[in-house]
């Protein structure tokens, strides 16, 4: 704190004749007066992921623009700072230490694959700041430093899977995801939850990795087909990422795979991704977020309002993260106006246990783990490229950033209160600091 | 008899007696406005029920309103009347009285709400549907609907369908028919239906026959156990065809992307890194003629193809004159800026249109596949790719080999000093061949439109593919890239089944480093003095 008084001093105070007399202990109040609340923007807008990551960072503006108009916080303004790390994992790095040494930001929204997260991640806890990840990711982590508003596996996988033995009827699943460490850690956990819990056996899960952007979907489609000629009910439970999906859909359309035959349920397909597409033929593919446009709530249609008149933009869609971006803010914020400061400590004390509404007419909580509680709904798409919810969890489901499905996983637990404090406390042996087990089966996965 | 046969089908599905069904209701209770009024419930279990009801009615709006329902072009306005959306383009849409049939003009999308169904509602209702049309008068619906039937015969309908599959006038549907039946017999252990479908590719069939092989009684299993070996074979057979025509779809992908570099690259010797997002500018084309003509996709697809070559093309003109012709002779450095030209085009896409994937139609007559047989089907938008590869290549070797621009393309790559002494404009010979190069490259992207996404990536997804072919057949040489092209795709799509999608590729590579090894020049490598510059 004292180099940042330091700078702020030498840029705006020292040409004043004040300088000299403000020098000591009450400089440090006259610039939090005075000077807006920096926020940081870490979100891609140039480069692959600019497709995705563009619409957040506009959210997180307008979000800072509504809390302007209602006063700001603690009487400060807020002020966007919006870096872009192209889609670089080293840059996204580079830009969040830039923020935090430089900028000096207060907190930061960022963040969408979880390479870029973990990338970002030392430099988090080594500046100690804040930051807010709007993105449903496969868990198995917990940061001091990081505060996670999208899904983990609990809050989205595992509900969807469990809506497709229970209400659908399905017996045999193909896993088809893209090749990095959301789809497989992900997969690793529906294996074993499918198994062990559901008692399915190894025929009838067939699991398939694809490189990025892949675009030459005609082996695996067919492969799917034959698949689902078994003679049991069966699904895709797609974590495909981003481009490759639209080829993906169209090769299911053109092999004449319907949604009422081999239904294709997936967890990185929002609305953002489907208007992209040609759904007629898409029709009754399902989707699950804790969010979606067509979520028929008076807070939703605000938002949607006021998203539509930011963008000047008629056809603009909502979608998940951008909600998860919304309740993040209005945590953090609810946590500036609960601690009167915005030093990065007494934040992450007071925001534990922070209550604020989320778009579906619920409220969404920050646990003691960094993750937040939120419904689960399952969603059809329709021609019109929104999707019909077709069920949806009776309560909110709290984030487990450890899986209970992995083995030394399950073991763990995150408590970032005092005295515990620790984002992997063992239960078994009863200390700070992993499991080894859990590294093995992490280090398996690297290879 | 068709009529007599209608109303025997629906009174079985149904359990009713023909009693209920001759009634006509009064006018002014309509009795289908208490149907529909039993379909507009939240839960999804009532509206299945609901849909029963219908069937079972014996309205002869039934099967119109089951079909608007599963089109989700039944929908109530907000003065309660229930009415079937003509048509949901725009804003205001054109509708029609569900009960009368009378026309109501147009309704603002905002009145309306629409009775929505899920997965299993869908299903009920392509089935009740099927019932029906298996006695409509038109014959495709007749066909259709007992395609539809495969696998989905139940107890009541099993009985019916005896005497519909004697009547049937079509041989199709006798056949299919049938099929439908030994289907059922089969699940349910029926040793007669389990030798109709011995020799079946189709996979509902397989589906019985699979059950009947782990059913109780062991002669039946026997039975079925034989009868699914018989066709594997032929399986096999079919299987092998699909991949070769899945390899060779892909190969004709790869000659597309790669054959404007062919020329650029082959030919000239440009290392042209822009070449993907020449080909991201012919697909942006295709959109943008989509977006000119509402309505009509198939028109504005065929128009693409001379806009997106005449786009790429001009573009490709304004690269050359702008930077390629001042670093002549310098590949590195052309190298780096044609790289920096493709992240500005890039970048000038994301900004000026949007960094999101812009939706291309796939016009109705190449959407689905063609059918060969049971087991095998050809995707047709692949077809018309493959067969635009074709044409494609064939024009470019007609530019090459019979036109004045071929001749002199030739004569100034292989000695320009020559050929400017022979009265060759050697530079009007670079914009032009840049320019045809460029404009194939358009071409390709017009056809990527229809298999991948159109956004500002899509050229980055090709443009190591593009290279590698050309590379692999032999700079220079036209039909070497066509061999490497339709080559690497059947290799790859041959791995790729049991090396999965991710190692296929990386063999596929290593493959063509050990390849180039060997033969440093191709596949096809140039012979003669031009070969030594």
């Amino acid at each position: 704190m004292a180099k940042s008084t330091r700078t702020v001093l030498s840029s705006r105070l020292v040409s004043t004749a004040v300088a000299a007399a403000l020098m000591g202990s009450g400089a440090h109040a006259v610039a939090q007066e005075n000077d807006p609340i920096k926020v940081g923007i870490l979100h891609s807008l140039s480069g692959t992921m600019a497709i995705s990551e563009s619409t957040l960072k506009d959210t997180v503006e307008m979000l800072i623009e509504q809390q302007n108009e209602a006063g700001g916080l603690l009487g400060r303004d807020l002020e966007a700072v919006v870096v872009d790390p192209a889609s670089n994992w080293p840059l996204f790095a580079e830009r969040a230490r830039e923020l935090l040494e430089q900028e000096e930001v207060d907190v930061i929204f960022g963040n969408w694959t979880s390479v870029s997260r973990k990338a970002v991640l030392p430099v988090v806890e080594e500046l100690n700041g804040l930051l807010f990840y709007p993105v449903q990711y496969e868990g198995e982590e917990s940061s001091e430093n990081v505060f996670y508003t999208g899904a983990a596996p609990n809050q989205q996988a595992i509900p969807a899977v469990e809506y497709l033995i229970n209400d659908v009827g399905i017996e045999r699943f193909a896993l088809v995801g893209t090749d990095y460490v959301y789809p497989r850690t992900t997969n690793r956990i529906l294996e074993a939850f499918l198994k062990d819990e559901h008692g399915v056996a190894d025929e009838d899960i067939m699991v398939n990795y694809t490189p990025f952007g892949h675009s030459d979907w005609q082996n695996i489609v067919s492969e799917i087909r034959r698949f689902g000629e078994a003679g049991k009910p069966t699904a895709v439970v797609s974590t495909i990422n981003g481009d490759a999906n639209v080829p993906f859909y169209r090769e299911l359309a053109n092999q004449g795979i319907d949604a009422a035959d081999i239904p294709v349920i997936a967890f990185s397909v929002g609305e953002q991704e489907l208007s992209g597409i040609d759904t007629g033929p898409l029709v009754g593919h399902l989707a699950a977020w804790n969010y979606f446009m067509s979520v028929d709530t008076d807070e939703n249609y605000d938002f949607i309002d006021a998203w539509i008149d930011w963008t000047g933009d008629e056809e603009a869609v909502t979608n998940d993260p951008m909600e998860a971006h919304y309740i993040g803010f209005n945590m953090w914020a609810e946590a500036v106006r609960k601690a009167g400061t915005t030093d990065v400590d007494a934040i992450k004390e007071a925001i534990i246990g922070v209550t604020v509404p989320n778009l579906s007419g619920g409220y969404a909580a920050m646990m003691p783990n960094h993750h937040i509680t939120k419904p689960v709904l399952i969603g059809e798409v329709q021609d019109n490229g929104q999707f019909d919810i077709v069920w949806q969890t009776p309560s909110t489901v709290a984030g487990d950033a450890w899986s209970d499905y992995l083995p030394g996983s399950r073991d763990l637990i995150a408590d970032w209160r005092k005295p515990m404090a620790c984002g992997n406390f063992n239960v078994v042996n009863g200390s700070c600091g992993g499991s080894t087990a859990a590294e093995e089966a992490e280090a398996a996965l690297a290879e | 008899m068709r009529r007599f046969l209608f109303w025997a089908l629906l009174c079985l599905l149904a359990g009713f007696l023909p009693s209920a069904a001759a009634q006509t209701a009064a006018p002014g209770s309509d009795p289908g406005a208490a149907l529909l009024e039993t379909l507009d419930v939240d839960s999804y279990r009532d509206k299945g029920e609901a849909i029963t009801a219908i069937v079972q009615s014996d309205d002869e709006r039934a099967r119109e309103w089951l079909q608007a329902l599963l089109d989700g072009r039944l929908q109530r306005a907000d003065d309660g009347r229930f009415v079937v959306v003509l048509d949901n383009a725009g804003r205001n849409w054109p509708v029609e009285d569900a009960l009368t049939g009378e026309a109501l003009g147009e309704m603002s999308r905002r009145e309306l709400d629409r009775i929505g169904i899920n997965n299993a509602l869908r299903n009920q209702l392509r089935s009740a549907i099927a019932v029906v049309d298996l006695i409509s008068p038109d014959v495709e619906r007749r066909r259709s609907s007992a395609d539809r039937l495969l696998g989905e015969v139940d107890e009541a309908l099993a009985e019916t369908l005896v005497p519909v599959i004697e009547e049937a006038e079509d041989d199709y549907v006798r056949r299919r028919l049938g099929q439908a039946l030994a289907i059922y017999q089969a699940e349910n252990g029926e040793m007669a239906g389990v030798e109709a479908l011995s020799g079946s590719l189709h996979p509902r069939a397989r589906v019985a026959l699979n059950r009947a092989a782990s059913g109780d009684d062991p002669v039946v299993a026997d039975a079925a156990r034989a009868a699914l070996a018989s066709v594997e074979q032929n399986l096999k057979l079919n299987r092998g065809v699909e991949t070769l025509y899945f390899g060779l779809s892909l190969g004709s992908v790869l000659v597309l992307a790669a054959i404007g570099l062919a020329i650029t690259f082959g030919v000239m010797g440009v290392i042209n890194m822009a070449h993907g997002e020449l080909m991201m500018l012919g697909a942006y084309t295709t959109w943008m003629m989509q977006q000119l003509l509402p309505g009509q996709p198939g028109l504005a697809l065929v128009l693409s193809i001379p806009a997106g070559f005449l786009v790429a093309a001009l573009v490709g003109i304004a690269i050359e004159r702008g930077v390629i012709q001042f670093l002549k002779g310098r590949p590195l450095e052309t190298l780096l800026a044609t790289f920096g030209i493709s992240l500005i085009l890039q970048q000038l896409v994301r900004t000026v249109i949007s960094p999101l994937n812009r939706t291309v139609i796939t016009p109705e007559w190449m959407s689905g596949s063609l059918v060969i047989n049971d087991a095998l089907s050809l995707t047709l938008n692949r077809l018309y790719v493959m067969g635009f590869a074709l044409f494609v290549f064939a024009a470019l070797m007609l530019v090459m080999r019979r036109t004045r621009l071929g001749l002199e393309v030739r004569a100034v790559t292989q000695n320009r000093a020559m050929a400017r002494a022979m009265g060759i404009r050697a530079t009007r010979v670079d914009i032009l061949t840049f320019a045809l190069g460029s404009g194939v490259a358009g071409l390709a992207g017009v056809a990527l439109s229809q298999l991948t996404n159109v956004g500002p990536n899509l050229g980055q997804n090709y443009i190591i593919d593009s290279f590698m072919v050309v590379v692999f057949g032999g700079v220079g040489n036209l039909w070497g890239t066509l061999v490497a092209g339709l080559s690497l795709g059947v290799i790859n799509q041959v791995l790729e089944p049991w090396a999965g999608a991710v190692l296929a590729k990386i063999i596929v590579l290593v493959f063509i480093i050990l390849f180039i090894q060997k033969r440093p020049r191709g596949l096809f490598p140039q012979k003669g003095r031009a070969a030594e510059g």
